[in-house]
């Protein structure tokens, strides 16, 4: 199929950007979005074209590599799939596609359409963790979890911290990437200890970095490629809220 | 190392949701007072005149003040941090986010609807009786007759029997409706009480208080409004015994709580 391609470019950080216009032909259905601007990229670089900046690594959906807003949509039209994951089928012959970066102060455009998501990794930093010894593997079932909080553990550790809900939200919040980091471990025993400091600590760090404020709109699981839910913002309001009373 | 709660996101949110549940719980309360005009205008009367010139009634009435001015100045702030948070440059492509409500992401432009319905309230109903009283006017203007601020009933019968203004009131309780359905919800999410069991049952609590709250309003603003232009029978439930069976009940209501307060009618 022959598409038509609307891709923001620019440079470099400080300077401005702008959309052009390319025309892809002959992509496959089979191949993947990612694919597709390789393809992109090998006929820019045939024609003396600088080659489409984008971000990507595993290709398997599990890396949190790529981004890229599509058509309106943080990862492409699919739900809970990420850009790597994404393939041509979902689109018809004689398509536009708007293809632009995360949008959001808190990550900016490094080049065309990478952003820069340290801020995310700042956060994690600031309390994202547990605090233990490192040794031999501990033994199966040593310490017993119920079946249900394990399950909301795993889920909310399912986030790969992409940036697609901060770049989602009309408020440019991080809610759900700092609240899927703090429930999963909320949600266990060994996570517990170290339980309201990891919340105030991280929900510090968030604010101090410039992201916006929650309003629950809902946007953020709506477009999540990992499936991660508010539910997990309930309980980290309920996390930091009973921390900073307790302290 | 982690800020104050009073500039933490979180923090602010929860201010936000603290004077929201006040706000919500004041409706209900003005919407059960407003119910009572639809079966007697003594007793609407008798409510009013608990709720008049008196300490209590100024004192509830600041601090509501105060409340409305607490959850619309953080709602500006709100505002203005996340639209810087989300850059200069806009997305030029813009799709609906699968299940995300309207009134969800207009809630700024729907609470300044209700501003704007709250200042022409203000101006028709609470200048013209308890301001009026406070001022010591022993009689205010509505339309060409004069009447008593204490006669509650006589004001909000002009006004809900004109089209205008009962359509106005109407386009109003229907803002607040979607800012509830929203809100409602929002503010238990915002404290932290709510979870995957509960969070359809939240929404669909919310629906409904919004709805029984604003269908309330607007049911009174109907019935008015339909016996002011002769279409339905004044009073509308049986004749003057009802009427006066609510009166009765509103007076006592009226004369133990001011009672409680050392107060006289």
């Amino acid at each position: 199929m022959n598409l038509t391609l609307e891709i923001w470019r620019q440079p470099n950080a400080k300077a401005e950007g702008k959309f052009e216009t390319y025309v892809v032909k002959d992509v496959s259905t089979e191949s993947s979005f990612l694919e597709m601007l390789d393809i992109l990229n090998n006929q820019l670089i045939h024609e003396g074209i600088e080659p489409v900046a984008f971000d990507h690594d595993c290709r398997e959906g599990i890396c949190g590599a790529c981004s890229l807003r599509i058509n309106g949509h943080a990862h492409g039209p699919e739900s809970e799939v990420t850009t790597c994951q994404l393939h041509m089928r979902n689109f018809k012959d004689g398509d536009k596609i708007v293809i632009e970066p995360w949008r959001s102060r808190a990550f900016p455009v490094i080049k065309d359409l990478v952003v820069d998501r340290t801020a995310y990794e700042t956060i994690l930093q600031a309390g994202g963790f547990v605090s233990v010894n490192t040794g031999g593997v501990p033994d199966a079932n040593a310490i017993p979890i119920a079946k249900d909080d394990a399950e909301e553990s795993m889920d909310a550790a399912a986030c790969i911290g992409c940036g697609a809900c901060a770049a989602t939200c009309k408020n440019g919040s991080a809610m759900l990437f700092v609240a899927a980091r703090v429930s999963s471990l909320a949600k266990l025993p060994q996570g517990q200890v170290e339980g309201a400091r990891r919340a105030k600590a991280m929900v510090a760090k968030m604010d101090e970095l410039g992201f916006g404020n929650c309003t629950n709109t809902g946007a953020c699981q709506a477009e999540c490629p990992k499936g991660i839910t508010i539910n997990h913002i309930a309980r980290l309001n309920r996390e930091y809220l009973k921390a900073k009373f307790r302290s | 190392m982690s800020g104050s709660i009073f500039t933490s996101s979180i923090g602010k949110k929860m201010f936000m949701s603290i004077s929201g549940c006040v706000l919500v719980l004041f409706l209900t309360f003005h919407m059960c007072m407003n119910l009572a005009l639809v079966f007697s205008d003594e007793a609407y009367n008798a409510i009013c005149g608990f709720l008049g010139a008196n300490w209590y009634a100024v004192a509830a009435t600041v601090l509501l003040a105060v409340v409305v001015l607490l959850h619309f100045v953080l709602a500006i702030i709100l505002t203005i941090q996340n639209r810087r948070a989300r850059g200069s440059i806009r997305y030029r492509a813009n799709a609906h986010e699968k299940g995300v409500e309207w009134s969800s992401k207009n809630m700024l432009v729907l609470g300044f609807v209700v501003v704007i319905g709250l200042g022409l309230h203000l101006a028709h109903f609470w200048y013209k009786m308890m301001w009026a009283e406070l001022m010591g006017a022993h009689e205010v203007a509505i339309g060409a007759t004069m009447v008593a601020p204490t006669a509650g009933a006589a004001i909000v019968r002009y006004y809900f029997s004109q089209w205008p203004y009962a359509l106005l009131y109407l386009v109003w309780f229907g803002a607040i409706w979607m800012h509830l359905t929203h809100g409602v919800w929002s503010m238990m999410h915002s404290i932290g009480l709510n979870s995957k069991v509960w969070f359809k049952r939240m929404k669909c609590i919310s629906w409904i208080v919004a709805t029984l709250i604003c269908g309330g309003f607007a049911l009174c603003t109907i019935i008015l409004f339909l016996q002011g232009n002769g279409i339905l029978p004044y009073p509308l439930f049986g004749g003057a015994e009802v009427a006066t069976a609510c009166e009765a009940a509103c007076e006592a209501a009226c004369e133990a709580a001011c009672a409680a307060t050392n107060t006289a009618l």
